[in-house]
């Protein structure tokens, strides 16, 4: 099976043809065993070949099968062929898993909606195209499968394309993408200027002889790959995009906007970790950058109403977090905690479209509270993915962020670690807030939809359970050896990573007084929240009002896009009026009319020697033979 | 080699000098009287209807095309009948089909009617 | 004379056979089915066509000669019948709705195309010069009656008439330079004739001037025959005025079977001759492209466009002759593979958009607005126009490429720049198919047209290909690459 892999990206493809082309004719049903069956074989295909890549010896664990040629031109070749390692296989797994548990969700989701075949072939073009990136074994097919992946988000975000502010959205998502992207497309120019290939062994092979350590070159490239890293995982400054692409339906927040293509930027950052390694300049960047977006997007989350955009910044701060880790040098941490995230934050995802299905269609988390008995699967699942974000020990989110907390520790950056603590507090309160807003407490529920809040369908909530059950027990392939664990995730991604001996300055009591900190801030944010929202309601109004400055900036989320907008957008559009206005027409414009109105003018001439009469073709064709023998005679 | 051309080439010269010559000596010697019966056309000894040079029934073309394509059958079965002991059987065969090659366009044209005066 | 030295060998014109036997199964189908069932010849005209491609398909690889090399199966050759049946497969599947719309449901017609697609497979698959002159009759001749099907227009006949009278004169320069190349080497065998030209510098000096006159005369007759300046007048009239399966199949195929002769003559007979000839072909390309550019941005009429077009593309192709070498040589068997697929494309829309009553006109504000009301159409005219303007990821694109890039890499700047120049004149009148059926208001109410399945198929795979043969051109490109003589 392993040689077939190149089924698993193909069946999605497949379902996209079909769904894409018939689906209108297929009816609702057809569709949907369409659109989830691919993806569910494609997803057993994984595991299979998951287990047997698991069954050779490690050191062995890295396959790579050509399909077939796809641009040979003098020495720039590429083939379309994949790579499968513990790295892939990981992401394999985690793209086709998530991405079934999601389209059957999907179906029940989405079944009233005018565009449902629309919706499923879009899901499985994004399904395909994360799996050619995520199996990608050059950086051109990567970047093929990194602007696809873009194109489903547009695509998708502006599902509901009627609506201004959803096409908006989509708009704002693929512009800013493609300012990152610009810079990564420079990145893999560079790589391939600089190393005559695309491939990833070879690139990867070469770097350490042709790349100096720390030098111009290699700085500049992980440098522009990670503006495109960036951009993909909104991270700041180009974050403004994922918060408005909640427009789209809310399976596809879940799908693309939280488990996997944001997550795009730390897989490619992990894929090419020799030369991050080689550049440190650029790991500090992206450490900087993960710990300040974090926390950043942390506090912002803390204040919002909407129930997806409080999701939406978490995912970014949880992001952060990843970068943080691959900064720090933690790759193996980042991709765990990419990983136990996908689980838990699809999860909060789709409870939140279970919680607006059940209030038709309610974003307002003040609009909501006491929901717990009336939606009680939801909850409960809820529940557990809140208890994984929030790091409650042995939960998942707790192993592999304190897997990253403690990589920063143990480098000596404390105020990395500091700050990914501090973070770590917020993320429980803003969670309990959610958690406590919407189901606990008195309900706030509009009268007129009080009466048929319903659970939701069983294609929703078995997802729901699935993934509740992974967000639990998700973090148990990585418990850290101080708790007694293997650290199998690592040691499995060793053969990608290499086994890096850490510099051991702490003893394991550090790691548990470590461990103990971030517990106890988990803890003390989770009783903040509580003491505001449960026992205490009237609290948060009046520290609102008192503290009215800050909270103002919180909740306009630091005046960012408006900042955005003045300080760029505007300027932009009055500089390019001007180059519209002066530059194009009167100079650019100028020299191409003149141009073309000679051309048009020699066509002109041209087109009176074709008189229609055959005497005069045959007079030219004979001008033809004596100039043509004349050629010959006198030469 | 040139040389041969050079016999064309006179031949060419020669000939055209003798036609010339021929008309040019018929102009010089012949008496010129002429008379309606003389300037009329030759029809084969008949007397002719009408003018020569009116516009022609386009049928007589079809008529022509079709002749001339046997025709060239025809010029094509000498050489063929030439060598045909030595071919033997092999060649009966291809001339059939040449042959039946040419009958299919004949029984086209037939069945069209373009045999047929209207 | 001896049959066993005659070295025949069938199974290398059995795809000629096939498609002769089933010619004349037609025309007398034509002579006998009573009116009614003729709608059957055109399926049993597009079953020959497969059935021929399946010989052809047998032969590949094979490298068969027969008839002392006058008939002969590499894979240049198959390659090239593989184009010619592939665009006749397209033209019929074509004319079936077209003829259906005129009541003009004719056995003979498919018969003269089974006939020229016969014709053209000869031209390719052959080292004689005579056995290309043959084959060039054959499809000349079908082409002319062709042209002039729709027997009730005025314009169709003065297409045919034009199309016969200046292409019996091409045929005259035709065959006199073929003449005189017999006379001054004593072979008509192209293999022969490029072991024999080193020694006629030395030995038969006298000779020269009779063979490089042949030379000349052969360019004209070929130039005349793939239309390109100042050969190519004949051929807007025709294209306006044929039937449009025609129009596209004359783009399509004969042109390709002129460019498959050519290549053999010249890269290969005539290979040692390069530096004598190469200033002519520069100027043919440079010529064509321009003038068929140029005039192009001043038609109204779509199919004269596309004739104008045609000519310009036939500029680019001719930059490989200049070029020389083994990618040339694969980058045109490249382009006319994807020129085929665009042009009958192109014209597939064409037919889809005419009607019985305005046939013959396809003037561009018939167009107006149609892209929107006929999405389908307007969207694969989007693709076929981009693509023969060259943007990438279509076909078009690469097609150019590996043309220019050949070029360049032969030293030949100066050409490719012209050609480039010329490349960016031609998007205008692309471009302007594109913005009149999508951006211009309709002049009427018009009602989206019907498309016959047959026509649809056309464009669908044909659209299919030129974008998927733009990003994946290696499997093409490879069998290219093992098509070089």
């Amino acid at each position: 099976m392993i040689d077939n892999i190149w089924l698993v990206p193909l069946l999605p493809l497949l379902g996209f043809l079909i769904n894409g082309i018939f689906g209108r004719k297929l009816g609702k049903n057809l569709v949907s065993w369409i659109g989830c069956g691919s993806v569910g074989l494609s997803f057993l295909i994984s595991v299979k070949v998951f287990f047997e890549l698991l069954s050779l010896p490690a050191e062995q664990r890295i396959f790579e099968k050509i399909v077939f040629p796809w641009i040979y031109s003098g020495f720039f070749k590429v083939n379309i062929s994949f790579l499968l390692d513990p790295l892939s296989g990981v992401m394999l797994l985690v793209v086709t898993g998530v991405g079934f548990l999601i389209h059957v969700y999907s179906v029940g989701y989405m079944y009233e909606d005018n565009g449902f075949s629309r919706f499923f072939s879009f899901l499985n073009l994004f399904i395909f195209s994360m799996l050619m990136l995520v199996l990608a074994n050059n950086f051109l097919l990567l970047y093929l499968g990194w602007e696809a992946v873009g194109l489903c988000s547009y695509l998708l975000i502006g599902f509901w394309y009627e609506k201004k502010s959803a096409s908006d959205a989509a708009k704002k998502a693929f512009i800013v993408n493609r300012i990152g992207d610009f810079g990564f497309a420079l990145g893999v120019m560079l790589i391939f200027w600089t190393f005559g290939g695309l491939n990833y062994t070879e690139v990867f092979q070469q770097a350490p002889s042709i790349l100096v350590a720390g030098g111009g070159l290699v700085t500049a490239i992980t440098l522009l790959l990670f503006m495109g890293a960036v951009g993909k995982s909104a991270q700041i400054p180009l974050y403004v995009w994922l918060p408005d692409a909640m427009e789209g339906p809310t399976p596809v927040s879940a799908l693309i906007h939280a488990a996997t293509m944001v997550t795009a930027g730390v897989y490619m950052m992990a894929r090419c970790h020799i030369l991050y390694e080689l550049a440190p300049f650029t790991l500090g960047l992206v450490a900087v950058i993960g710990a300040v977006t974090a926390i950043y997007t942390a506090s912002i989350a803390m204040v919002q109403n909407d129930i997806k955009r409080v999701l939406a910044y978490s995912t970014i701060s949880q992001l952060g977090y990843m970068f943080l880790g691959c900064g720090v040098g933690a790759f193996a941490a980042g991709i765990f905690h990419l990983m136990t995230h996908a689980f838990f934050k699809a999860l909060l995802f789709l409870g939140a479209g279970s919680v607006m299905h059940a209030l038709s269609g309610e974003l307002n988390m003040q609009k909501m509270g006491g929901l717990k008995g009336k939606i009680p699967v939801t909850f409960w699942t809820v529940f557990a993915a809140v208890l994984a974000i929030s790091g409650i020990p042995l939960f998942s989110g707790f192993f592999s962020k304190d897997e990253i907390l403690w990589k920063a520790f143990s480098q000596g950056n404390l105020l990395l670690w500091l700050i990914g603590v501090i973070c770590a507090g917020m993320t429980a309160f803003y969670m309990f807030r959610l958690l406590f807003l919407t189901f606990f407490g008195k309900s706030r529920v509009d009268e007129s939809i009080k009466s048929h809040i319903h659970e939701s369908p069983k294609i929703m909530t078995v997802p729901l359970m699935i993934l509740a059950i992974l967000s639990v027990l998700g973090g148990y392939v990585g418990i850290p050896k101080s708790l007694g664990g293997g650290n199998n995730f690592e040691h499995f991604l060793s053969s990608v990573f290499g086994e890096k001996e850490m510099i051991i300055h702490h003893s394991a009591f550090t790691e548990y007084i470590v461990m103990i900190i971030s517990i106890g801030v988990a803890l003390a944010g989770i009783f903040f929240a509580y003491r505001f929202y449960i026992s205490k309601p009237e609290l948060p109004k009046s520290l609102a009002e008192k503290y009215n400055f800050p909270y103002r900036v919180l909740l306009n989320k630091y005046y960012v896009d408006e900042f955005y907008f003045k300080i760029i957008v505007n300027p932009l559009l009055k500089f390019a009026t001007f180059l519209w206005q002066f530059i194009d027409i009167r100079i650019i414009d100028g020299t191409a009319n003149g141009l073309a109105g000679m051309v048009n003018w020699f066509g002109g001439i041209g087109r009176k020697i074709q008189t229609g009469y055959v005497r005069n073709y045959a007079l030219g064709m004979v001008l033809g033979v004596i100039l043509v023998l004349a050629y010959f005679i006198l030469k | 080699m040139p040389s041969d051309y050079a016999y064309v080439g006179l031949f060419l010269l020669f000939g055209v000098l003798f036609v010339l010559f021929v008309f040019i000596l018929s102009r010089l010697i012949a008496p010129y009287k002429p008379n309606p019966v003389k300037k009329e056309n030759y029809e084969c000894g008949e007397v002719p209807i009408g003018q020569g040079w009116i516009q022609f029934n386009v049928r007589y073309y079809l008529y022509a095309i079709i002749f001339v394509i046997f025709d060239v059958e025809v010029v094509f079965l000498f050489p063929w009948a030439v060598v045909y002991r030595s071919l033997g059987f092999f060649a009966f065969i291809e001339m059939l089909i040449f042959i039946a090659i040419l009958l299919f366009g004949l029984i086209y044209v037939w069945k069209k009617g373009a045999l047929k005066w209207v | 004379m001896d049959l066993s030295l005659m070295d025949i060998n069938w199974r290398v014109i059995l795809p000629e056979i096939t498609l002769a036997v089933f010619g004349f199964v037609l025309l007398l189908l034509e002579a006998f089915l009573p009116k009614d069932k003729k709608r059957i010849t055109g399926h049993i005209a597009w079953i020959g066509i497969v059935l021929s491609f399946l010989f052809c398909l047998n032969l590949y690889g094979t490298q068969l000669s027969s008839f002392k090399g006058m008939a002969l199966s590499d894979n240049f050759a198959i390659f090239f019948s593989f184009l010619f049946l592939i665009s006749s497969f397209f033209v019929i599947l074509q004319s079936l709705s077209f003829l259906k719309r005129e009541e003009q449901v004719r056995g003979d017609y498919y018969a003269l195309i089974l006939f020229a697609t016969l014709g053209m497979i000869l031209m390719a698959s052959t080292l004689d010069l005579v056995v290309i002159f043959l084959g060039l009759e054959i499809v000349s001749i079908s082409l002319y009656i062709l042209s002039g099907f729709r027997k009730k227009d005025l314009k169709s006949n003065e297409a045919s008439l034009k199309f016969f009278l200046m292409g019996a004169f091409a045929t005259g320069f035709l065959v006199y330079g073929i003449a005189l190349i017999y006379g001054s080497l004593g072979t008509t065998n192209l293999e022969k004739i490029f072991i024999l030209i080193p020694l006629t510098e030395t030995t038969l000096p006298g000779k020269d001037f009779l063979l490089y006159a042949g030379i000349g005369l052969l360019i004209v007759g070929f130039g005349f025959k793939i239309a390109s300046v100042p050969f190519h007048m004949w051929m807007p009239d025709v294209f306006e005025g044929a039937p449009a399966p025609i129009a596209a199949f004359i783009s399509a195929g004969p042109k390709s079977a002129g460019f498959a002769a050519l290549l053999r003559i010249f890269l290969l007979a005539f290979s040692s001759f390069k530096p004598d000839w190469i200033l002519i072909f520069w100027i043919l390309s440079v010529l064509s492209m321009t003038t068929g550019n140029l005039l192009a941005l001043w038609q109204t009429n779509l199919k004269r466009l596309l004739a104008y077009s045609s000519i310009a593309h036939v500029g680019y192709i001719l930059i490989a002759f200049v070029a020389g070498g083994n990618s040339a040589i694969s980058g045109v068997l490249f382009y006319l593979s994807i020129y085929i697929l665009m042009n009958l494309g192109a014209f597939a829309i064409i037919i889809s958009m005419g009607s019985k009553d305005r046939e013959g006109t396809d003037l561009f504000k018939e167009y107006a607005g149609a892209g929107l009301k006929n999405p389908f159409l307007g969207v694969f005219m989007a693709i076929f126009m981009l693509s023969l303007s060259g943007f990438p990821p279509t076909a078009g694109f690469l097609a150019k490429f590996y043309i220019f890039s050949s070029a360049v890499k032969s030293g030949y700047l100066g050409l490719v720049i012209i050609a480039v120049i010329n490349s960016m004149i031609s998007v205008y009148y692309y471009l302007r198919v594109i913005v009149y059926m999508f951006m211009k208001p309709a002049e009427e109410d018009i009602k989206p047209v019907s498309i016959p399945f047959s026509l649809g198929l056309v464009i669908l795979v044909t659209g299919i290909g030129i974008l998927a043969f733009g990003i994946l051109p290696q499997p093409l490109l490879d069998l290219a690459y093992n098509s070089i003589f």
